[in-house]
């Protein structure tokens, strides 16, 4: 009986999103406060939590469920990500909304993995958890459990980067590499031929994403065209250059792919950097 | 008696400042697709750095994709939603933190060339701009950051000094001058930078009548001059036509060939001041006859006009001059080195200590709630020392202002002492710096607030400034005891070195100091000590470390002491300054944050582009 209850609603609440989301593809990547409480109360919705499981345990957005960052991480086969989707009651058909309390970055990484292994209708929270529970919206403490469902693994290599694909678009035409470390991190060193876009431009204080206009005019400043093909990378584990992927996509990049492993294994492999050492500009931090 | 309530800087009175609207959107726009044009290869490197200049964005350190944006703030006077969004445009497209500079300027480091438009746009939001920050224009016309609070002031320049900066910006008398232009306003006689600038002026009253005294022809760089004073009162009326006959005159006259020697100062000495003199005077003349009212309306001292508030008068704050040690209570401490009264009765200066003008965007954001709080003017000031002043402060309300301070690591004390040592950006971002004047600056903070240098009153008139070349922008010639970098090769090997100065002094009788010695740069802060040290015993009664270094400068005789004169002094130091062999102390042959030998690393500098 619930299940089917659920079904139903399910089914509607896609109906909303898709409303709401398909005119274009833009707005597909991140849903509205107003939206997910629409979603929530209409129980159309899964809610991720990706904050430590203390935090989650401690205070949570209204029938959220916990998959910590950490968890996505140690899973690190496309086909465990699908047995952890299917453990938390989400099918292939389940809108799945993100969230985290560390701008955005954190959500990216895990909703990238999620449509990296089939789950494309995968969208990030606009805001944080501080600012959600700031706006005095619907929390709660009871930690949320669904009944399994089924999931099929369909992995969708375009969104992914190996090292070797990183290394061959520094001689392509239209293959344009960006790190979103910031700036300091960047100038001491980088990847060759990669352009920073720190991940300290692309939201506010109220937004993980700014709006798409001006994500637009910032990708045009850097000659970024819809077209070029794109490679997002940042320090370790492809949180920071998760955020720039949805960033980018939503300034309009149709070919874009996150190079997971980012700047760590490529130093461990021992493939060539730039380096800048001509400049103390680490100096200047004040603190 | 409700107007006193009206007024009184509370929580809930607070008078925003409105929008001073110096900057202009189109030119966002128009930076934006210039640097476009540029790298599409339709505007030449030359032309694009002109303009770039003229908007305010430095070249950094050997990476010409980065830009230095320098923001103007005339007076100093900065809002705290001005701070606020600076802090905001740091974090988004720079490195988290912001830095004062000596000419009352907030500039963002590093910031990649593309995205200096966005900058732009988030300051013209705020009412700032960076046109004319750099380039052969007028500069940041400064004044000093106790204009309208300042006991022996004869009255508030801050307004003369407003209307002066928004009479020149943007101006065609001034977009294409042989070199930059730099006018300094005073309060009085004492503070301000009025013999180093090309104009300085210093407000007085003369029989009633309102003016100033203007100092021609000084500045600080590879070669220092102090301004000559033009006559002995010139009224207010004729301010604008006296600095438009001198910047008139130096567009016209100034040398255009040779970099190294076209500031205005050159041009003075080499035609001798009477003569240059002469011409200021006729050009004032011709500048009053021909001006037309359209240019004359553009400078309008009473739009510029400060906020007059009625005062209660408040209660005193015997601490102030209560002596403090290095352990006493830290707020003491601070009040003692950070704050002082106001000419108006019940309210106090606070100054904002910072590392060699570092501020990071959290403590920017504090610093705008502070001054939202307790400032009873709704805004702050920074100063030439690389720090802020926050003003009209209830004496009532300083504890409270510490602990605020305090929570973002901004109460360090030491701000009025010698111990907030001055230090430009040097290596840390500029082209044309040989040494890390920067760190430099802060590694001598962090040792003497260790060492409670902060307390000790002897020591107080004292300042230390350094520069990482010698174009003075960390203005180490008006220092006590100043220092600019170079390379020198010791025991064979390349070494980062400071020139030692000693007697340097701001205000109306400013001196250039005298250089002393070399110093390696790793022992300039035991070489400091060891100074003290020598002072402490050779001193006499009641005399500050300023005057004794003054003394020794001026060749004074120390009849019955050890070290009787400079060279005594400096074969005191020899010990301190000598090095072990490279092999023994590699370290001390290496700049401050650097793990690699040293080598001098210069570019084109672009200050003369």
């Amino acid at each position: 009986m619930r299940s089917l209850k659920y079904a139903t609603k399910e089914k509607k609440s896609k109906s909303i999103l898709s409303r709401n989301h398909s005119t274009s593809n833009l707005q597909d990547i991140v849903t509205s406060a107003d939206i997910l409480r629409t979603l929530i109360r209409k129980n159309a919705v899964r809610v991720v939590d990706v904050r430590k499981e203390d935090d989650y345990k401690k205070e949570h957005i209204k029938t959220a469920i916990s998959i910590p960052l950490a968890r996505v991480l140690d899973n690190d086969t496309p086909e465990k990500i699908v047995l952890l989707l299917e453990q938390s009651g989400i099918s292939d058909k389940t809108p799945v909304v993100v969230y985290d309390d560390t701008f955005g970055a954190l959500a990216a990484r895990v909703a990238w993995t999620f449509q990296y292994v089939g789950h494309a209708n995968t969208s990030l929270l606009e805001t944080t958890f501080a600012n959600w529970k700031s706006y005095g919206f619907e929390t709660e403490k009871k930690i949320n459990v669904f009944p399994k469902a089924k999931h099929s693994l369909r992995v969708n290599n375009d969104i992914f980067a190996n090292y070797d694909e990183v290394e061959k678009a520094k001689s392509e035409q239209n293959k344009i590499l960006v790190d979103s470390r910031e700036r300091l991190n960047f100038l001491s060193e980088h990847i060759p031929g990669a352009t920073n876009l720190p991940y300290t431009m692309l939201g506010t204080s109220e937004s993980i994403l700014r709006d798409p206009q001006e994500i637009k005019r910032f990708m045009e400043n850097r000659g970024i065209s819809k077209d070029d093909e794109v490679i997002t990378y940042c320090g370790s584990v492809g949180t920071l250059s998760g955020l720039a992927y949805f960033a980018l996509r939503m300034g309009g990049v149709k070919k874009i792919r996150l190079y997971s492993r980012s700047f760590k294994e490529w130093k461990k492999l021992g493939k060539p950097i730039e380096e800048f050492k001509d400049a103390n500009f680490w100096d200047l931090s004040a603190e | 008696m409700k107007k006193e309530v009206l007024n009184y800087p509370d929580k809930k009175h607070f008078y925003p400042k409105s929008n001073p609207r110096w900057g202009k959107e189109e030119e966002t726009e128009i930076f934006g697709q210039n640097v476009k044009l540029f790298r599409r290869g339709k505007m030449s490197e030359d032309d694009f750095r002109r303009f770039r200049l003229q908007h305010g964005a430095y070249g950094s350190r050997l990476q010409q994709n980065y830009s230095m944006i320098r923001i103007k703030v005339p007076s100093g006077e900065v809002t705290p939603e001005q701070l606020q969004k600076i802090a905001t445009l740091s974090e988004a497209f720079s490195i988290g933190s912001a830095h004062v500079s000596t000419r009352q300027n907030i500039q963002l480091h590093w910031v990649q060339l593309e995205d200096v438009s966005e900058v732009m746009r988030g300051l013209v939001e705020v009412g700032l701009t960076t046109r004319e920050a750099c380039g052969n224009t007028v500069r940041n016309v400064m004044c000093s950051h106790f204009a309208g609070v300042c006991p022996d002031e004869a009255f508030d320049s801050t307004p003369y000094a407003m209307a002066t900066a928004r009479f020149f910006l943007r101006n065609p008398v001034c977009q294409n001058l042989p070199r930059k232009f730099k006018i300094n306003f005073a309060c009085c006689s004492n503070h301000g930078l009025v013999r180093i600038a090309d104009i300085g002026l210093i407000p007085m009253k003369k029989d009633g009548a309102i003016g100033f005294k203007i100092y021609l022809g000084g500045g600080l760089g590879a070669a220092s001059f102090i301004g000559y004073l033009l006559e002995e009162f010139t009224p207010e009326e004729r301010l604008v036509s006296t600095c438009m006959a001198a910047v008139r005159l130096f567009d016209r006259l100034g040398n255009r060939e040779n970099m190294a020697r076209n500031r205005m100062r050159y041009l003075v000495n080499e035609m001798g001041w009477e003569k240059f003199q002469k011409l200021v005077i006729k050009e004032r003349t011709n500048v009053e006859m021909t001006i037309s009212l359209e240019t004359l309306n553009r400078y309008k001292v009473e739009s510029e006009g400060p906020n007059i508030r009625q005062l209660s008068n408040g209660r005193k704050l015997p601490l102030i001059n209560e002596k403090v040690d290095i352990n006493s209570d830290p707020y003491k401490r601070w009040i003692h080195s950070n704050v002082i009264p106001q000419k108006q009765n019940g309210y106090f200066v606070v100054f904002v200590t910072l590392g060699a003008g570092d501020i990071t965007s959290n403590q920017l954001r504090s610093l705008a709630k502070t001054i939202q709080t307790y400032s009873g003017e709704g805004c702050a000031r920074n100063t030439p020392n690389q720090n802020f002043a926050v003003r009209f402060v209830k004496a009532r309300d300083l504890p409270e202002f510490y602990n605020e301070l305090a929570k973002t690591g901004l109460a360090n004390p030491g701000a009025l002492t010698m111990s907030s040592a001055v230090g430009c950006s040097g290596t840390t971002s500029c082209n044309l710096a040989i040494t890390n004047s920067h760190r430099l600056a802060k590694e001598i903070q962090s040792k003497f607030i260790e060492l409670g240098f902060d307390t000790e009153d002897d020591l107080r008139d004292s300042t230390i400034k350094i520069s990482g070349c010698p174009n003075s922008c960390g203005q180490h010639e008006i220092a006590t005891i100043g220092f600019y970098g170079g390379a020198s090769r010791i025991d064979g090997t390349m070494t980062p070195t400071y020139t030692m100065m000693f007697g340097g002094k701001d205000g109306e009788d400013g001196v250039l100091g005298k250089s002393v010695m070399r110093v390696p740069a790793k022992r300039v802060i035991s070489t400091i000590i060891k100074i003290i040290d020598i002072y402490r015993q050779e001193r006499n009664t009641n005399e500050s470390l300023a005057m004794w270094v003054s003394k020794l400068i001026k060749g004074v005789p120390n009849t019955n002491r050890t070290a009787k004169n400079l060279d005594d002094i400096k074969t005191a130091l020899m010990e301190t300054t000598s090095l072990p062999s490279p092999q023994d102390d590699p370290d001390a042959y290496m700049d401050y944050g650097n793990d690699v030998k040293f080598s001098a690393k210069t570019a084109r500098g672009e200050c003369a582009a």
